[in-house]
């Protein structure tokens, strides 16, 4: 190995200096260092950054080697620490959370098994809802923005005038978070009757389309639930239009063209070639789409203010951990919408690794 | 021809009512944003105010205006940051293979995918011990770490179009790996850099979990205060629509000005980009 390495003093002395700054940086910030600078302390960012410094000199070294792969390694070393940590490690540590009785503020790693997982699955009354509404959500959220994003796809297709502004037009609730939108759509379905009717029920009303008035997300249950999907299309058909619109650009023109040559009419020509080639693009909207209404979490925050018949996983968890202090069971809730995200994702992952391989 | 004009007539019809669709909570905003004070009232929601009125928009700015900073401090360092981290990553995954280098970049990319709620309590105890709980600093690493996954990706994505023999050529020139990178890669650079800047931003703007649960009270980015702002029953409606049009405006801006660079990132979380 070291036949191809070869010394030289530029780097060398780079190598040191680095190698000196970043330690006197975490000298200087492991004892007294900047403890407060208004009011943010920078104590760790200053570890961290002089940590990152004194590693430099690493790939520094790493260039006196004469195979670069190397100096690869050590420059990706910092991110694959990263993700190492902050996803896998903290992943193992939620698991172990969840088989723990830790129940309160200080951490208690009793060993209990499978028992949270199975109390939930047993006696929570509230995690079944919280299950009923995923299912709801999941299945009309994903149908809702594949429908509607096929169907604004193919109209777009028809080369009309406009396209770009309606394209834009349906793309724009992308750009906006889930709470405002969550807020407004929660004042456009507000359940009001009578002289405060108000929103989409007032537009209704004046109408005379008096039997669409709906109690929309605070209807009994399980219609509510059915409700939330409509700002979750809202705002993400238009993505899923957008992934469709990729899928039949990608089409080429002369294959529909042959076909209209051979007498196929403009319906045949998408029920027969156009669809079809377009399984690919749905298979990833479909798994995109539903990891997205696994992890539903924010949206629901501001559209149901805490009302139990809305509850989600996500939101569970989030009670649960941090107003109930109930750690073992929010990690339990946090791993299994971990497992049901990663059953969709990780054959995606490993089929889209396989075939750049090929390549 | 005249068959052309009716189903012409009926996809615009079709269109339109997808348009207002889309539009509405965006209308209803901008609408309510600008009445009048007397103006507002539940039964004349949808009527147009008889004149333009901006006290909506100094109510709601006074209620966010610390929160509006907050956003900017947070999402300025973190975009550009994470973009930069992106860049190396992605450069060093598609043009310096070696032989995990596929499986590394599948292991990261899963780091895309995970529901924050599986990773919250260990993040919150371990930011915490290092001090980095409450403030934005903190927040700022936490997002520069969660958003390696998308980062790299778009980066990988990008550099994988750029032909290797461009670098073969640099490389008999003399060119060392960052080299390469200094004279090649990051001058063709600024458009996938533009990508992950917009879609870093938005990401970080309008995020919430981290958000309400890594920041104290004074640190509160603006998704957490409009939240808060929601749930207060002393905030007039009219003033909570201006503050949603508020806290959406940046990115709204981003969106209409750059929305070229933002759908590249759109479609670049789909993976094959």
């Amino acid at each position: 190995m070291f036949k191809h390495f070869k010394v030289r003093s530029q780097p060398l002395i780079l190598a040191i200096i680095l190698f000196i700054v970043g330690g006197t940086g975490i000298f200087f910030f492991s004892g007294n260092g900047i403890t407060n600078f208004k009011g943010s302390n920078f104590t760790s960012i200053g570890l961290l950054i002089s940590a990152l410094v004194m590693y430099s000199s690493i790939p520094v070294i790493a260039t006196m080697f004469q195979s670069e792969t190397v100096l690869s390694v050590t420059l990706l070393f910092p991110s694959i620490v990263a993700i190492a940590v902050f996803v896998y490690g903290f992943i193992a540590w939620s698991a172990r959370v969840s088989f723990s009785a830790w129940k309160g503020l200080m951490p208690d790693f009793t060993w209990v098994g499978l028992k949270q997982y199975y109390n939930l699955f047993h006696n929570d009354p509230r995690f079944m809802i919280d299950l009923r509404n995923t299912l709801i959500f999941t299945v009309g959220f994903i149908v809702g923005c594949l429908v509607i994003g096929l169907g604004l796809a193919i109209l777009l297709d028809q080369k009309l005038k406009g396209e770009a502004l309606f394209r834009g037009i349906f793309l724009l609730p992308m750009s906006i978070s889930f709470i405002a939108s969550g807020v407004v759509w929660s004042w456009l379905m507000n359940p009001a009757t009578g002289s405060r009717t108000t929103g989409i029920n007032l537009i209704f009303k004046s109408l005379g389309l008096n039997s669409f008035i709906s109690l929309w997300h605070t209807s009994p249950q399980p219609w509510g639930m059915v409700f939330t999907i409509i700002p979750a299309v809202w705002q993400l058909a238009g993505y899923t239009m957008a992934l469709y619109m990729g899928g039949i650009r990608s089409i080429s023109d002369d294959l529909r063209e042959a076909a209209r040559v051979d007498g196929a009419n403009e319906f045949e020509i998408y029920r027969y070639i156009i669809l079809p080639m377009l399984q690919p693009v749905t298979l990833s909207a479909v798994i995109i789409l539903a990891h997205m209404s696994l992890k539903i979490f924010d949206l629901i925050v501001a559209l149901g203010r805490g009302d139990i018949r809305l509850d989600v996983p996500g939101i569970y968890m989030w009670t649960t951990t941090f107003a109930a202090n109930n750690y073992a069971q929010g990690a339990a809730i946090g791993i299994l919408m971990l497992v049901s995200v990663a059953v969709l994702v990780i054959p995606y992952l490993v089929q889209n690794m396989r075939s750049e391989t090929e390549i | 021809m005249t068959r052309k004009i009716v189903s012409h007539t009926f996809y615009y019809l079709i269109l339109l009512l997808a348009t207002a669709f889309f539009l509405l909570p965006i209308y209803l905003m901008v609408l309510t944003s600008v009445k009048p004070f007397n103006e507002v009232d539940l039964n004349t929601m949808w009527s147009l105010p008889t004149a333009l009125h901006f006290e909506n928009f100094v109510a709601a700015y006074k209620q966010l205006a610390p929160n509006l900073g907050n956003s900017f401090i947070m999402v300025i360092p973190e975009s550009i940051l994470s973009a930069l981290l992106g860049s190396l990553n992605g450069y060093l995954l598609s043009k310096w293979r070696f032989k995990y280098s596929n499986l590394i970049f599948s292991l990261i990319l899963f780091g895309m995918f995970i529901p924050y709620q599986s990773i919250l309590i260990p993040l919150v105890k371990f930011m915490q011990a290092i001090h980095l709980y409450g403030d934005l600093p903190g927040l700022v690493f936490v997002h520069i770490i969660y958003g390696i996954p998308i980062t790299t990706l778009i980066f990988r994505n990008y550099y994988a179009g750029i032909s290797t023999e461009i670098l073969e050529a640099g490389r008999i020139d003399g060119a060392s790996l960052l080299g390469l990178y200094r004279h090649i890669i990051f001058p063709l650079s600024p458009p996938s850099f533009a990508v992950v800047i917009i879609w870093q931003f938005t990401q970080a703007w309008n995020e919430f979990l981290f958000a309400v649960i890594l920041t104290n009270q004074s640190n509160w980015p603006v998704t957490v205060a409009l939240n808060n702002l929601a749930g207060s029953q002393l905030v007039q409606w009219n003033v909570l629509m201006a503050a949603c049009l508020l806290a959406a405006l940046p990115t709204l801006l981003v969106y209409l000005f750059l929305g070229r660079y933002f759908l590249r990132g759109l479609m670049a979380g789909s993976l094959k980009g």
